[in-house]
């Protein structure tokens, strides 16, 4: 190659693999993986420096699809292995792709782990409260109360938040978005994917066979703007289909208030603050949900922390700093020698 | 054995001119107390003061899995033996010549180990009424006679510590912490070491701590001059030095050993290491060792568990790295999963497993070798794994550059089995030079023309590929995929064809492996075949038949998956075949099934290493 050659400008098509995509037809997978192979090449990253790293689960099918490098490993261990990949090459653009059973359940353990040490990947849990590659069971995010083969009477089982759990285990950028809003979920994973350190991203994922409009309360456009509230940092917790709603604090008890009633005026309104030290206002939004309150999309949170990568090459670089580059013959003949003639 | 006067050692300062010097061939010393007593650290410096003598030895540390046991129970005793020899020294020993046991406890479950005649070191301060209550004496031993058969030498190692360092200003209690070593500086008068080295090597230990440091070295001068200033013993022991071939050397635990031989196959391949691993009792000792190598190509990561620590492991395999993971059995179960899907991916990596008693958690910080079917058999599918053990410390070091060895040469991964016994029991390692040591050829893919990315070389092994390779983007993953371009496939022909070549890749290995070294006659009654740390009780045990005209030879594995192409024939030349394994019958049955032969099974799952005379018993049974 000569320096004439300017690096070739990658399309969408780039980034497509000659698989056939083997989702159920009206699969809310389709359009993630749409905006996924949209927002590639926008990055400024060569396609070869792009892994995806998935689990079990229809979601974790995604890296077949893509046209870069990629690994369809074990149930719920995609996190694990993208951080010995992210540790071993820490110039890699490594994303995780799970489900809400392979990320929650099976691999909760790794989950919660990689956004500790807030090792840089991207994670995108694509849930729809639902098992669908083994036929229906609850997962979960299920509600309670929900009625799959395995709880015929439904489930006992309490649900918890993706988000709420990412925020709990010190995640340094949350973000929810859904299936059915293209052009909110490139904003989100763009944010996502120029992110240093975990990126956390839960996408409401419609599964149509399984649990067909568990989101559509939020999705559907003739009712979503009551249903759902979108973050914009530094602006006011504003919602609704004519933005006359709003959240405004009682104490500690967020209330859902109207816009120019009983003296009610914006300024009364919670102040969205992404880059928040402390967790707790996003937290607090966290535990939205639907009918008492709005549920919250975009980013809830958003800060610069020292990756755990960045902070692994500075001790080998410190470490070689003060001892030298490791030599093998220094290695062996350290500790207590002695010499037989 | 010769009896000479002390007037040899006139070199050796501070020597009471007038005590016998009893040339010894070789010693067994057992060092026990409680597991707060220091007891593996009076062990380790003990052993470094021989090995600097030019002796060789073996050691055999045991210890209680709890790390502050209750004081003086029988259940928190804490061991380490070691024997040095005036020759090669293959094992820790069968029967202590000489016990020195810190309390009752020690002393009540360790004499029936010692040699008859043999001598008995009590710290007689400890025989309180409260410690012989609580070791289950209902007469203190010092008293009533029962100890008649050994020579015992009672000595207030609690109260003549006490009384060396009452100057010192410590309190009682780490005064207390410093009766180890006054026991060490016994045990080095009375083996004729000099005291000048010890007392470095403890200044240089508790660096940090002078205080420490300096009332440790009053200890170890009080217990040294004990020896010489009392005529308590008439006789102190020398042991020649053993012919061993010159070089440098230095004492190396197994998990030392395996750890600096990882970071050679990093040198020799010129390719980073990463280790990823959850702590785990007997294996934790290399993740230590590798983690303060960052000097090093060479990143260690303490994974939230077991799964994540072979997972990284595979993911920075993917990216390019000798990945690798450590463990012990239980851990090992947790791998399993995993272990299959490096199969699938055909990437190297290696997994560790010290080996500790089964099954569970079983007996944590004690030996045993019961996992060898679980690393040839223990995953889904069918899941061929080369596996490849080590027979002694030193050995850790070659079988660490082996294992990753074969697993770049095949892109596969290997299971490395060592054991507690091993990992944790030191001996004289020969420092190699680095240039001696076999270069590891990797050879990363690069040219995206006519790539495939499970198209095979020679060994059937797929190329490897690091991501950010351009061209070359593909995918991989835990589902069957086609023979040549790796895309799913459900294929039922190629699914057949795949599992085959997978087990023809790892049998293919055994091209590579160099003939086995009988020791012994060509043909013959009985032929011993071990594995692992069985090694040294074996090896002595032959010997000891041998010499007396027995008809016997032995061989030991170190692959184990796939075995060496020449087993077979050797196994044919012998009228029987002797198989001693801590387990119930492992490699038996291994070698029933592949050769069509019998196998004489002998069996110990007692936590506890062979001893050559339970070997050599069953030895002149058969030859
Ligand atoms: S089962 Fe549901 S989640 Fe899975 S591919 Fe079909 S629609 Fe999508």
């Amino acid at each position: 190659m000569t320096s004439m050659t300017a690096t070739p400008t990658l399309t969408k098509k780039d980034f497509e693999s000659d698989q056939d995509v083997r989702w159920c037809p009206g699969c809310g997978d389709y359009a993630v993986l749409a905006q996924m192979q949209k927002l590639m090449p926008t990055l400024g990253i060569p396609r070869e420096n792009f892994a995806f790293i998935s689990g079990i689960g229809c979601s974790s099918r995604f890296p077949y699809y893509m046209e870069t490098y990629g690994m369809h490993s074990i149930h719920g261990r995609a996190p694990a292995i993208a951080t010995g990949l992210k540790l071993a090459r820490p110039e890699l653009s490594v994303w995780v792709v799970t489900g809400d059973g392979d990320a929650l359940a099976i691999g909760g353990n790794h989950f919660i782990h990689a956004m500790r040490r807030n090792i840089g990947l991207k994670i995108i849990l694509l849930n729809n409260r639902i098992y669908g590659l083994t036929k229906g069971q609850y997962s979960p995010t299920s509600e309670l109360g929900k009625k799959t083969k395995t709880t015929p009477l439904g489930s006992i089982d309490r649900p918890f938040s993706p988000v709420a759990v990412a925020l709990g285990a010190g995640a340094t950028f949350v973000a929810r978005t859904t299936d059915a809003d293209q052009a909110h979920m490139g904003s989100v994973l763009k944010r996502a994917a120029e992110h240093e350190g975990t990126a956390f991203v839960e996408i409401f994922q419609n599964c149509i066979v399984f649990n067909d409009g568990a989101f559509a309360a939020i999705t559907d456009k003739s009712v979503r703007d009551d249903a759902r509230l979108l973050l914009e940092h530094g602006k006011p917790l504003v919602f609704g289909k004519n933005k006359d709603k709003g959240i405004r604090l009682r104490g500690l008890e967020p209330e859902v208030v109207t816009i120019g009633e009983d003296g009610v005026s914006v300024s009364d309104l919670v102040v969205h603050d992404e880059a928040s030290e402390h967790s707790g206002a996003a937290f607090f939004l966290s535990q939205f949900d639907a009918p008492r309150l709005p549920v919250p999309l975009g980013v809830f949170r958003a800060v610069s922390t020292p990756t755990y990568e960045g902070m692994n090459t500075q001790l080998h670089a410190d470490a070689r700093a003060s001892r030298g580059r490791g030599d093998l013959a220094a290695l062996f003949n350290s500790g207590d020698l002695w010499t037989i003639t | 054995m010769s009896v000479t006067q002390a007037a040899e050692e006139a070199g050796e300062p501070g020597r009471a001119p007038s005590r016998l010097v009893e040339e010894l061939e070789s010693v067994v010393i057992r060092f026990v107390g409680d597991s707060g007593d220091g007891i593996q650290l009076t062990g380790t410096e003990f052993s470094r003061a021989v090995a600097k003598a030019g002796h060789d030895f073996a050691t055999h540390p045991d210890y209680p899995s709890e790390i502050r046991a209750p004081t003086g129970t029988l259940f928190g005793v804490s061991g380490y033996q070691i024997q040095f020899a005036a020759r090669q020294v293959f094992t820790s020993g069968d029967a202590p010549d000489v016990l020195v046991a810190m309390n009752p406890a020690a002393l009540k479950t360790n004499l029936s180990d010692v040699k008859r005649g043999g001598i008995v070191i009590v710290n007689s301060g400890a025989f309180t009424d409260g410690n012989l209550a609580k070791a289950g004496y209902k007469a203190n031993p010092l008293e009533d006679g029962s100890l008649g058969d050994f020579r015992l030498y009672q000595i207030d190692i609690s109260e003549l510590t006490a009384h060396a360092l009452k100057e010192t200003g410590l309190s009682k209690k780490e005064i207390g912490r410093c009766k180890n070593y006054y026991a060490l500086g016994l045990m080095l008068a009375l083996y004729s070491r000099p005291l000048e080295k010890e007392e470095e090597d403890v200044r240089r230990k508790f660096a940090k701590k002078p205080e420490i440091a300096e009332a440790n070295v009053l200890a170890l001068r009080a217990g040294y001059a004990y020896v010489d200033s009392t005529e308590m013993f008439v006789t102190s022991y020398k042991v020649r030095t053993a012919k061993i071939a010159p070089g440098t050397y230095r004492s190396l635990t197994g998990n030392h050993a395996a750890a600096l031989g990882f970071v050679a196959a990093s040198e020799r391949s010129g390719v980073p290491l990463f280790l990823g691993s959850y702590p785990i009792t007997p294996a934790t000792d290399i993740l230590h060792e590798l983690s303060a190598l960052k000097h090093f190509d060479i990143a260690t990561f303490q994974a939230e568990d077991e799964i994540a620590g072979i997972c990284s492991a595979i993911g920075a395999a993917y990216g390019g790295a000798l990945g690798m993971t450590t463990t012990s059995g239980p851990g090992m179960a947790l791998k399993t999963e995993a272990l299959g899907l490096a199969v699938m991916l055909e990437l190297p990596l290696v997994v560790v497993n010290v080996q500790r008693g089964g099954p569970s958690t079983g007996l944590p910080t004690k030996i045993e070798q019961s996992d060898l079917l679980q690393a040839l058999y223990g995953r889904n599918g069918e899941c061929p794994i080369p596996v490849i053990a080590a027979n002694s410390p030193a050995d850790c070091f070659d079988c660490a550059i082996e294992a990753f060895r074969i697993a770049v040469k095949y892109m596969t991964p290997v299971i490395f089995l060592s054991d507690g016994g091993i990992g944790n029991a030191a001996e004289p390692w020969r420092v190699p030079d680095p240039e001696s040591l076999p270069k590891l050829e990797v050879r990363f893919r690069t040219d995206p023309e006519g790539f495939q990315v499970y198209a095979r070389d020679a060994n059937l092994a797929r190329a490897w590929v690091r991501p950010g390779t351009p061209g070359l983007e593909h995918r991989i993953g835990g589902l069957e995929k086609d023979f040549l371009t790796g895309d799913i496939s459900h294929d039922p022909a190629n699914h057949q064809r795949m599992v085959e070549v997978r087990a023809a890749k790892v049998e293919g290995i055994a091209k590579d492996i160099p003939p086995l070294e009988v020791d012994g006659p060509d043909d013959g009654d009985l032929l011993v075949v071990g594995w692992g740390s069985t090694y040294g009780s074996i090896v002595q045990a032959c010997e000891q038949a041998a010499a007396e005209g027995r008809s016997v030879a032995r061989v030991h594995l170190r692959h184990l998956n796939p075995l060496p192409p020449d087993l077979g024939g050797i196994l044919k030349r012998y009228k029987r075949v002797l198989v001693p394994e801590m387990n119930l019958g492992q490699l038996s049955r291994l070698l029933r099934e592949r050769y069509l032969i019998d196998v004489i099974q002998l069996s110990k799952v007692q936590g506890k290493p062979f001893k050559v005379s339970e070997i050599y018993d069953r030895i002149i049974d058969f030859s």
